[in-house]
């Protein structure tokens, strides 16, 4: 078996990756610098965010601000001082994005725009068109080309972790073009492969969002956090689960259920505008929205389609030079996959997996509480979104934790013995895994889809918008029988180049840890916060829940849940309330009707 | 990018590389068309030759004019000058529908649109024509 | 509406064949499927050892470009409907080697990204304390559509030159050196000139102009190629001229 040494080994070349590993090659440049992804850093799903990055700009605006509409937003499950470090250096790092080209959109003076989003009170989002992630992947991966020391495993599958005398020295990797399963060793290791969407059948994300570095980090004793937090986008269309973005909403859409009525007002989310309000209507954040949707589903006000149940976006009211100017990629979108004219017509649209707010328990610096191990970005879990991210958070949230992780692994590296000899006997462990398992076997009688599809349905159906403790159990039943059916697949592929059913296969079995863990998780929490509701206990309980999610993988396989207490500095948890006009803070109730 | 320090691997996947044919310009339409419009550079270098020969007649006197447009009424000639003539056409057209992509003119911050430019090279082409056809003719 | 539609798919596996071969499927016609969608249901449902590559599902990735009926395409934004009653041929780009099935080998893409240095280059690096660099929409809009290429390499597949001579960097790589050269931030027009006004660079463009045909995000790489030459050219005659610089 061959071995390689690096100092640094990110897994994952999307935007928290790159940015971790340009922050590692600007601290020490001496530090051998690897980046592995299982797709080209270009094709990383960052590149579809769409939406904008918010960070404090204006003279209006103050860091406490944009701290407080994240921590209320977050239903108080962010972690103070975590969030007050990221509204800091979030401006910080969008600037040096710029700096390295990033094409913001500009003032007629050339200074940044900023525009409105969804949650946020004063407007302080930053964005390119309304492709920023596009922009800000292309150019994070283009400025990588500048530093010799970040060399690149492009097209290469992370199996394993190798964890030796009580840390991390290395992973198992798969070259997708040739087969080989190689040992990459290094001193540490930062996992910024993104989120689990595909574990649900409804998501905006991309085929290759499996969770794969939660399911690594939780199958060697490092704790997920928060995984029953998970965010639903609410205007995603049908089928293909393609988002449109909420800046469609900031530029004046309506949602119309199928009487055409704006039914938002119905939510205790304020009274319907000509022009939208800042936190009001369809600027309201997401879960609220979602939870409409589903109200309305309920009450059987919603379109049927042969792809589900759908309401409707109306942008026609704006015009076609606004839309051809402020919303160009949204007419696009809904053209060339729906064959839709949002100009003319009006959009279906319905809640679809987008963002998870869960994934590996890290400090403010990346740092999980496996030596060596890092995470940053969308897997993991620091938390400055708590239960429920604020829209356009997460593309700063990218740079802020990945160059924050970079610096501090750097750090580490230089001072770290290089790693043992006896982690080869693990990755020989691991390629046998793999030939036992996948290439060399016969026989079976599972097919990836089939249980991949299973997996998804349930999940939908017990960890959706909506949960109740029974669902929940039934759930983790039928889970745990879909982990023990997957021993048993049968694979058509058995070449050694290029396998993507081993590919399937493997993100299967990662897809199947993750989702025990969001059931387990989200059974144990017998309480409603942000993302997560539940039926069965619809009041938020911030005696007994003001605290993490932690769950590990126990010795058999089950998971064991944990929770460890949010950290709060200045903002004592308070009542969400949306649709004032009012800069209200944390506001004392406000009665809910309907 | 592979790792630095070489390393060997026990199987390296065979790529399929296909051949370009050497008639690859035959298999589309616009391939087609760009060859054709390659070569009608030679019956721009033509007329080029034909004008030069043309000037060297005229000023070597009346007679060797007139045996020079003789020769010109020849068939082979004739039918030469006919084809150079319609090749110079498709040079043209295809020039003044290429260049506009090709100057990427901008006015005022904003790209000068390219249908504008394509008729602004048509509409010189016409007004010589017809100062030609004045100073001939008329 | 017929109720399915034959696909004809490359098959190419090293350790067993020589060459490529076709292999039918029949899929079904729906309407808002597209051919990836096609490919999805054939490795779900009736060969899993059909490799392709695919992603984002909404044509911002890149991943999925392969050749239908003879055009390069994205096969996320190529509707079935379209080639019924079919059959649908779909082949891997053109003028890449093969690994597999419908996967090419694109590593010498990526050589001559890095070849053209497509980063901000300048003099001296102003300092994040004096914020950014002011650009004007209009200064913002003379590089934009060049900075919209999502790296399909589609127009490579549609590039004779690229096919004929593996030297030519391809038109992605050329629009994106010139995004950079035309963002007002830059100062490393002259440094990415040095490198690419030869034979084996812009000079190996003969502007055929298919790039910017099948181009499914309009950068229009045939025209950033041609004004490339442009300032080639005034660049030339400007050394030619004056020497010792001058401006």
């Amino acid at each position: 078996m061959d071995v390689a040494h690096h100092d640094i080994l990110l897994v994952g070349g999307g935007g928290a990756g790159l940015r971790a590993a340009i922050a590692v090659a600007e601290a020490n440049p001496r530090l051998s610098i690897a980046v592995i992804s299982k797709v080209y850093p270009m094709r990383s799903h960052t590149v579809s965010a769409e939406g904008g990055a918010a960070g404090v700009i204006r003279p209006d605006d103050s860091l406490d601000e944009h701290a407080h509409d994240t921590i209320s937003g977050g239903d108080w499950l962010c972690d103070q001082d975590a969030v007050e470090a990221f509204v800091r250096e979030a401006p910080q790092e969008l600037l040096q994005l710029e700096h390295w080209g990033c094409p913001w959109s500009r003032e007629p003076d050339g200074h940044i725009a900023v525009r409105a989003f969804g949650g946020m009170k004063k407007m302080r989002t930053w964005f390119a068109a309304d492709k920023t992630g596009f922009h800000m992947l292309h150019t994070l991966f283009q400025t990588t080309l500048k530093y010799a020391a970040i060399q690149r495993y492009d097209e290469w599958f992370v199996t394993r972790l190798l964890v030796d005398d009580g840390r991390v020295q290395g992973v198992v990797a798969l070259e997708l073009m040739s087969g080989r399963v190689q040992a990459i060793a290094a001193k540490a290791v930062i996992l910024c492969t993104g989120g689990c969407g595909r574990v649900f059948p409804f998501t905006t994300n991309a085929n290759i969002k499996n969770g794969d570095g939660m399911a690594l980090a939780y199958r060697v004793g490092a704790p997920l956090k928060d995984m029953e937090f998970v965010q639903y986008h609410p205007t995603g269309l049908p089928f293909t689960g393609i988002l449109i973005t909420e800046a469609a909403r900031a530029e004046g859409g309506y949602l119309l259920n199928k009487d055409g009525y704006r039914y938002l007002q119905d939510y205790n989310l304020g009274s319907p505008q000509p022009r939208p309000v800042l936190r009001s209507m369809e600027l309201g954040p997401r879960d609220r929205l979602s939870q409409a949707f589903v109200k309305e589903v309920e009450k059987g006000r919603t379109i049927q389609t042969p792809y589900g149940d759908v309401v409707h976006l109306d942008l026609r009211h704006l015009g076609e030079r606004l839309i051809n100017t402020k919303l160009p990629f949204v007419r696009e979108l809904c053209l060339k996959y729906q064959n839709i004219d949002p100009v003319r017509e009006l959009i279906p649209v319905r809640p679809v997996v987008h963002y998870m707010m869960g994934g590996v328990h890290t400090d403010m610096h990346g740092v999980t509480p496996l030596r060596g191990l890092y995470a940053a970005g969308e897997v993991a879990c620091v938390s400055i979104n708590g239960a429920n991210r604020l829209g356009s958070n997460s593309l700063p949230e990218l740079l802020v934790f990945g160059a924050r992780a970079g610096r501090h692994a750097a750090e580490y590296a230089a001072s770290c013995p290089p790693a043992a000899g006896r982690i080869l006997a693990q990755a020989a462990d691991e390629k046998r895994r793999l030939d036992e398992h996948f290439l060399r076997k016969t026989g079976g009688r599972e097919r990836v889809a089939t249980l991949r599809e299973e997996m998804q349905a349930t999940i939908e159906a017990s960890a959706g918008i909506y949960r109740h403790g029974s669902t929940l159990a039934q759930a983790a039943g039928k889970i745990a029988e879909l982990k023990e059916r997957s021993a048993d697949l049968r694979l058509d592929d058995s070449s050694a180049t290029f396998n993507t059913e081993l590919v399937a296969a493997l993100e299967l079995g990662f897809m199947l840890d993750v989702a025990e863990a969001i059931v387990a998780c989200a059974a144990h929490r017998t309480e409603s916060r942000g993302a997560h509701q539940r039926t069965d206990f619809p009041e938020r309980d911030d005696a007994r829940f003001l605290a993490h999610s932690l769950v590990y993988q126990s010795a058999d396989g089950a998971p064991r849940v944990d929770y460890l207490p949010v950290v709060i500095t200045r903002w004592p948890p308070g009542e969400r309330v949306y649709g004032q006009s009012t800069p209200g803070h944390r506001a004392a109730g406000q009665s809910a009707h309907g | 990018m592979p790792p630095e320090t070489p390393v060997y691997t026990s199987y390296h996947p065979r790529w399929y590389r296909q051949r370009v044919s050497t008639y690859w310009w035959l298999g589309r339409w616009s391939y087609l068309v760009f060859i054709l419009r390659e070569l009608s550079s030679l019956a721009v270098a033509w007329v080029v030759l034909l004008t030069l020969l043309l000037v060297r007649a005229v000023s070597a006197g009346t007679d060797s004019y007139a045996e020079f447009v003789q020769w010109l009424k020849t068939p082979v000639v004739l039918a030469l000058n006919a084809v150079a003539l319609s090749f110079l056409v498709f040079h043209t057209i295809t020039w003044f529908n290429a260049a506009p992509r090709a100057m990427g003119l901008r006015l005022g911050g904003r790209r000068v649109p390219e249908r504008l430019v394509a008729v602004a090279h048509y509409a010189g082409w016409a007004a010589a024509s017809a100062l030609m056809a004045w100073m001939v003719l008329g | 509406m017929a109720e399915t539609i034959q696909l004809e798919v490359a098959r190419y596996q090293p350790e067993r064949d020589t060459a490529p071969r076709l292999e039918r499927f029949a899929v079904p016609l729906r309407k808002e499927w597209v051919v990836l969608d096609a490919l999805n249901y054939i490795k779900d449902r009736l060969d899993g050892s059909l490799s392709y590559r695919w992603s984002c599902r909404m044509g911002i990735c890149g991943s999925c470009g392969m050749s239908v009926n003879g055009e390069p395409k994205l096969t996320c934004a190529t509707f079935l409907v379209h080639y019924a009653p079919g059959p649908v041929r779909v082949e891997p780009l053109r003028y890449f080697p093969v690994v597999r099935d419908l996967v090419i080998e694109m590593s010498d893409f990526l050589r001559k990204l890095q070849k053209v240095k497509p980063w901000i280059i300048r003099r001296e690096e102003q300092p994040l304390s004096s914020g950014e660099y002011l650009q004007t929409p209009e200064q913002l809009d003379a590089y934009k559509q060049y900075s919209m290429c999502i790296n399909c390499m589609i127009c490579y597949a549609a590039c004779p030159v690229y096919g004929l001579d593996p030297l030519f960097p391809g038109p992605a790589a050329l629009a994106l050196a010139q995004r950079y050269n035309l963002d007002s931030r830059d100062q490393g027009a002259g440094e990415r000139l040095r490198e690419l006004s030869h034979a084996d660079g812009i000079w190996g463009c003969t502007f055929v102009g298919e790039c910017t045909k099948v181009c499914p995000k309009n950068v229009d790489p045939a025209g950033a190629i041609q004004q490339y030459k442009f300032t080639a050219a005034k660049e030339w005659l400007k050394s030619l001229l004056l020497p010792r610089g001058g401006g």
